[in-house]
This record gives C-alpha cells, structure tokens and sequence, in this order.
C-alpha cells in the first residue's frame, strides 16, 4: 500500500560523517571499553565546537518550521543530494502550492510526502509554498552529461523554444518563459533542475503518474510528444545554464494564447477564457 | 450397508445429531441477524415530515463527530462519495456511497433504511455490512440524530460513483460468515444514560461510546479482528496502520486522570496541549472532527473520559530495575540521539517551546509517549515523522524530519533506546526487529 518507488537505497541523503569508523574497521572490532573510550574522547573535542558551528538557535519563524521539508529538500530547499528531491528554492508559490496539493488530492504519488501534507490546512500548505518561492538562492552549474546525438539535442533545443506546429503543440518558453526560469505565480522553471529528475516527471506525466488540477494541460502535451523526444528536450535543458536573472518572470511572454484544447487547470491564467475568469473573480 | 439393518449405526447416529446441532445452529443465527425483518418492525416510524433546517444543521454536525468523511472519501475524491479502501487483517474493505445517489448511492433508502444500517449494521436489503463500518458504534446513537443525520445527507450533491467490492479473504466478507460474526461479537447497544451522573457526564459518554467511536482504536481487537465493548477504552494496537491507540483508563499511558480538564479540552480541539500532542491516526481525528466540534461536547467527552480514568484502579508502577543494555547500543543510541535528535528536543531531552509557551518540539524526557510499553508509535514518528494537526486552535505547528530514508533500523532501535533509558526512564530496549517490521509494512 505504501510504497517508496522512487528512491533507490543508492540514493539516500546520509551524509558521511567524520566519527563513522572507516569500514574496515568494522571487521576486527576493537574491545568495547576503546570505543567508547574513542567516542567520548572524540565527541569532547570535537562536537561541542562543530555543534557551536552548525546549530543555529531555535527561531520562531517558518525556516524552522520547514525543517521536514528541507531533511531531503536540502537546506533552504536548494535540492537534495540525489536527483530525486527537486528544489524548492525560488520556485513560483502558486506552483509549489499547487505541488502541495497535489500530493495531498493525489495527483501525485509518494507516499512520503502525502504523510507529511496530510496533517496540514491549506492556508499553512501556501504559508510554506511562499516560504520556499521567497528564497533566493544561486543555482549549481548544469552537470548532464549523457550520451546523446547532437542532432538529438538539437531536436529537444527545437521542441523548448518551438514547439511542433504540425502536432499543435506549443514550445516549452510559450508558458515556462523566454528565459524558461517559470513565470509567477503558477508556473514552474525548467532550468537548474537535474535530469534525472527531469526524465522521471516528464515519464510521470506520460504514464498518467504524475498530474495537474484538471484540465491538465502538461499531460496533453506530453502524451501528444512522441516518447523518444522527451528525453532529448530533458538532456538539453538539463545543460543550459541559468540566465543571469534567474527569477521567474513577472507575466506570461507576449504572444498567442494556449489554445482552447491545451488549458491548465492549475494555471488558468495562460489561456484567453482562463485569464478572463481569473480577473473576473474578486 | 449390509448388516446395519434399521438400527444406525453409533457414528451414523452421530452423525445426524451433529448435522441437526449445525442446522439449528444456522437457523439461530440466521433469527438472530435477520429476525426482526419478520412481523412488524417495532422501531419502525413514520418520517414523511420534511426535514427543517434545524434537523439538517444537526445532521452536518454529528456527521462530523461521527468523522464520517474520512473513511467515506477517497484521497481528493468527492466528499462522502465513498471508494476509498480500509484494509483490515482480511483484506480490502471499500467505503460506501453516502451520497443521495439513486444507483450507487443512498438516494432511494429512506430513514428507516439508515436507521437500520446505523442501529444493526444491515444494508436496506437485509445485506449484511462488514463491520469495518463501526455500527457496534452507531447502534449507541439515537433515532432522532440517525434521521438528522440522514436528512443532512439527503442534502449533499448526488454523486454516481459505484462502491467497489471489497478484496477480503474468502470466507469473511460472505453473508453467512458475517452473520456468525455478528452473532458472536455484535448486539446493538442503545445508549442508556447514568441517572447517578449528570447530563454533561452522560452526553460525554454518548459521544465517546456512539458517534466518536473511540473504542474502535483504543481497545484491543480480538483474532476475529473485534474490538471491544463501545465503553472499552483500554487501549490497543491498531492493525494494518500499526499504531498503539493508548490505554484512556490508565494515568501513565494517557494522562487522563491527572490532565486538568481545561488541557484534556484543548488536546482534542487543537491536537497540542502542554504535555501533550497527537499524531498519526488520532491527529486525523482532531483534524477532521474533533477541531470542529462545540466547547461543550468536548468538555463534556473530557468530563468523561477523566471520570473513566479516575474511577480506574491505577496500577502501581512497576519496582526500578536496571535495565541491561549493551555498550555498543548505547553508544551508538548516544551518537545518533546527538546528530540527530538533540538540535531540537535538547541535550537533556527537555524540548522546546516558542516565547509565546507553545510547545515547537515535545520533551522527551518524562514524555508518556516515549514510556508507553509498546514502541510502535515512537517508531513510526521515527521513521516518518511529520506534523501534528494544523488547526485552526493551533495553526502552524512545528514538524520532525523523516528518518526512514537516513537511519537505518539498527540506528533506530538504538536511539530508541537511547530515549527509554536516559532521563531516568525505565521502559524497553527497542530491538531492530520491531523497527523492521514496520518499516516493512509500512513500505509495502
């Protein structure tokens, strides 16, 4: 019932520590009296100093609350060390909100993160999406590296900047911005972001896994690209670098509406009858 | 046959008082559980009066100290549309349809219909219900708020979404082995108030014993997976979920008897009190129906519950005995309690609490939770950690990291360990095999 599919014993974020014995000595195992003898001479003179160094003092404030968010997030959200715990930092708080939800309606699936948003109200949920999307953090270097034809990436530059007329499909930038650093408040970035992580939601969305607040436009999409491109358009974006203003943009670029058959449920916003709803609301 | 002759033979004979004991069996239990559909129905009453909106205001809020919705709404599926799948040591068990529905749902039954579901567990055919649905528990409420509640339903969007079958172990969801079932472990059981009590004791009572269902979680289940008497609050292991519903009679498991009724009140309205906090299957409790319910039926299923724990014999606690644990295991309790425990809940276990006095991170030390006999739940938050209830009485609770991709069980039982026998603590050693077997199931 429960299940942990996406993250391999390979991938779990233990952090090696200096105490750790090295391994082989795990094979001849000193007497016990040595070890905690070597443990307590170590612990005093290490771990009051270290711990002086790294504990920041209990605050009253949303960073602390957030601290089983950040456990496999990474601090402040900047992702965890595998590629499967994406980051939060920066991300549009329409966007991560409607993440937060997703898990907790079940649109997404793990169940990790549906224990922890279980418990939680809405109106806290978007306190700890803007707590996350008002973090300004700098992004690592691009590090995909793998085997692809360079006309194959070249076929994924095509599909993000435009998109297959033919199929009737937008490119990427039409909703994710010029930049494709997202724009706010519900759309999300698609540089910086690792590509394992890329392909796995990217598969998600094509198997019906992973989805958005009906309509859902990023499922249409997907399922109407053939398989064999998405992970040409994942490889080429997990090699951009970020451009120099890596916030997401303000508004959505100038240009044509998504068409009636491609509207997003999660962001209304980007098509025409959507955007006249959003503003007719008060 | 041949030289039996008219006279039976001793096992044949046997035989046929064996087979007539079975049929007069099955007939007893087929009277039992259908019996009162023959001749005229004694609690049948006439309801064509139109519900006022009194009646359906009611209605809406016993269904919520009843936290209907939560079996009866699947995972951001419509609200009391049902589907949603209870598993049980025998399988599967889905929800049903509480919406006015007319194929799938409740919209051709009538009250009567709905008063039998709630007060004999019996569908509006004369099916018998699985008892996953706790109608040992609804059989406490009254025909006035059974028809209130029903009227409140009648009101909801009627959703067509048909209930799908349930996945148990063949016999046990048949007729037949659920009629047995019944036979043996259920009665209903109206509610009869304690004239010697007064009214605030007895509506307590009322809500704990009848729509609160407490005792479907706090006492022990049996190996036919029954629980104990509507009034049974001794405590017990939830199957499947894997969580120890505490014992509300006993001070040292629940503190029931010694929490001022004030803190009790608050517990159940906002999921946090100062020594306390509620988390896993309890926390959904709060969240989803106690938060919502009026001061005074809380106060007043406080004033219950203390009178319970305080009219229990208290046993003595157990004579201090030193609890031998290996150096290694300490050790290594020590280091992971220190890398990982200690930033929050303190070097002495002392916890942490905001400047305005609300607790961020429980104590450890002194803590019940910790103690409790069984370790179950401190294994589960161990692993999965997570938040306590966000309520509008406590908004913007504090939440622990999940360990159960960073630690390993050895590690957890370790500083398990480490928690149950430092501080002055006496409780258990916590082995790596009860750690195991829940990450096991739980990771099924």
């Amino acid at each position: 019932m429960r299940t942990f599919p996406s993250t391999p014993k390979s991938a779990l974020p233990k952090s090696p520590d200096p105490r750790d014995p090295p391994a082989n000595a795990r094979l001849r195992r000193p007497p016990d009296w040595f070890i905690q003898g070597l443990f307590w001479a170590i612990s005093a003179t290490c771990a009051g100093p270290l711990n002086a160094q790294t504990t920041p003092r209990f605050a009253d404030d949303m960073a602390e609350r957030t601290r089983a968010c950040t456990a496999c997030h990474g601090e402040q959200g900047r992702a965890g060390p595998d590629g499967y715990y994406p980051r939060l930092a920066g991300k549009p708080a329409g966007y991560l909100h409607n993440q937060l939800r997703n898990f907790a309606q079940g649109r997404r699936h793990y169940d990790l993160m549906a224990r922890l948003v279980d418990p939680l109200s809405d109106g806290y949920l978007g306190e700890m999406a803007q707590h996350f999307a008002n973090l300004k953090l700098p992004y690592p270097a691009p590090t995909a590296n793998n085997a692809i034809a360079p006309e194959r990436l070249d076929k994924g530059r095509q599909w993000v900047t435009q998109g297959d007329a033919a199929r009737g499909l937008p490119a990427c930038t039409q909703c994710h911005g010029v930049r494709l650093t997202g724009v706010q408040p519900n759309v999300p970035g698609l540089l910086g972001l690792p590509l394992d992580y890329l392909n796995a939601q990217l598969g998600a969305w094509q198997t019906g896994q992973r989805r958005a607040h009906a309509p859902d436009c990023m499922a249409e999409i997907v399922q109407r690209m053939p398989a064999q491109d998405l992970i040409a358009v994942s490889s080429w974006l997990a090699r951009q670098p970020l451009p120099a203003d890596p916030r997401p943009a303000e508004r959505r670029p100038a240009g044509p509406e998504l068409p009636q058959s491609l509207r997003c449920g999660s962001a209304p916003e980007l098509s025409a009858a959507g955007a006249a709803q959003a503003e007719g609301r008060p | 046959m041949k030289g039996t002759g008219h006279r039976m033979h001793p096992l044949q004979s046997l035989g046929w008082v064996t087979l007539v004991s079975l049929l007069v069996l099955a007939l007893a239990v087929a009277w039992d559980n259908w019996g009162d559909l023959i001749g005229p129905q004694t609690d049948m009453r006439q309801t064509t009066v139109e519900p006022t909106d009194d009646q359906i205001e009611q209605g809406r809020y016993l269904a919520l100290a009843g936290n209907c919705m939560a079996c009866h709404t699947t995972r951001g599926g419509a609200p009391f549309a049902g589907g949603r799948r209870i598993d049980t040591p025998f399988g599967g068990v889905y929800s049903s349809n509480l919406t006015p529905d007319p194929t799938t749902g409740l919209g051709r039954w009538n009250a009567q219909d709905f008063w039998q579901a709630m007060h004999r567990g019996r569908s509006n055919n004369g099916r018998l219900l699985a008892p996953a649905f706790p109608y040992n528990h609804t059989s406490v409420i009254t025909r006035a708020d059974s028809d209130a509640i029903f009227a409140w339903l009648n009101t909801l969007t009627p959703v067509h979404q048909p209930q799908p079958n349930h996945a148990l172990t063949w016999p046990v969801g048949t007729q037949p082995a659920l009629a047995v079932w019944r036979s043996l472990f259920f009665t209903p059981s109206p509610f009869s108030p304690d004239p010697a009590r007064s009214a605030e004791w007895n509506r307590g009572a009322y809500l704990v014993q009848g729509l609160g269902h407490c005792a479907a979680c706090h006492s022990p289940r049996n190996a036919f997976g029954a629980s104990g008497a509507v009034n049974d609050l001794s405590g017990g292991l939830m199957p499947v979920v894997n969580w120890y519903a505490p014992d509300l009679t006993r001070d040292a498991e629940s503190g029931m008897a010694s929490t001022p009724l004030p803190e009790i009140v608050r517990l159940l309205r906002t999921g946090a009190s100062a020594t306390a906090q509620t988390s896993g299957p309890m926390g959904e409790v709060v969240q989803h129906s106690l938060q919502h319910l009026q001061g005074s039926d809380l106060h007043a299923m406080a004033v219950y519950l203390q009178s319970r724990a305080q009219g229990t014999p208290q046993p003595a606690p157990a004579p201090a005995q030193a609890i031998r644990i290996s150096p290694q295991v300490s050790t290594q309790g020590a280091k992971v309690y220190e890398r990982q425990c200690a930033q929050c809940h303190g070097e002495q276990g002392q916890g942490q609490q905001t400047r305005s006095g609300e607790v961020a991170y429980p104590s450890l030390a002194g803590n019940r939770a910790v103690l409790l006999q069984d370790p179950t739940n401190l294994v589960q938050l161990v692993l999965y950690g997570g938040y306590g209830p966000a309520t509008q009485g406590h908004p913007r609770p504090f939440g622990m990291p999940p360990a159960v991709l960073a630690l390993d069980d050895r590690d957890i039982a370790a500083v398990l360990t480490h928690l149950r026998t430092q501080w002055g603590h006496q409780a258990g050693e916590v082995t790596p095999l009860q750690v195991n077997r829940i990450r096991a199931v739980q990771g099924r």
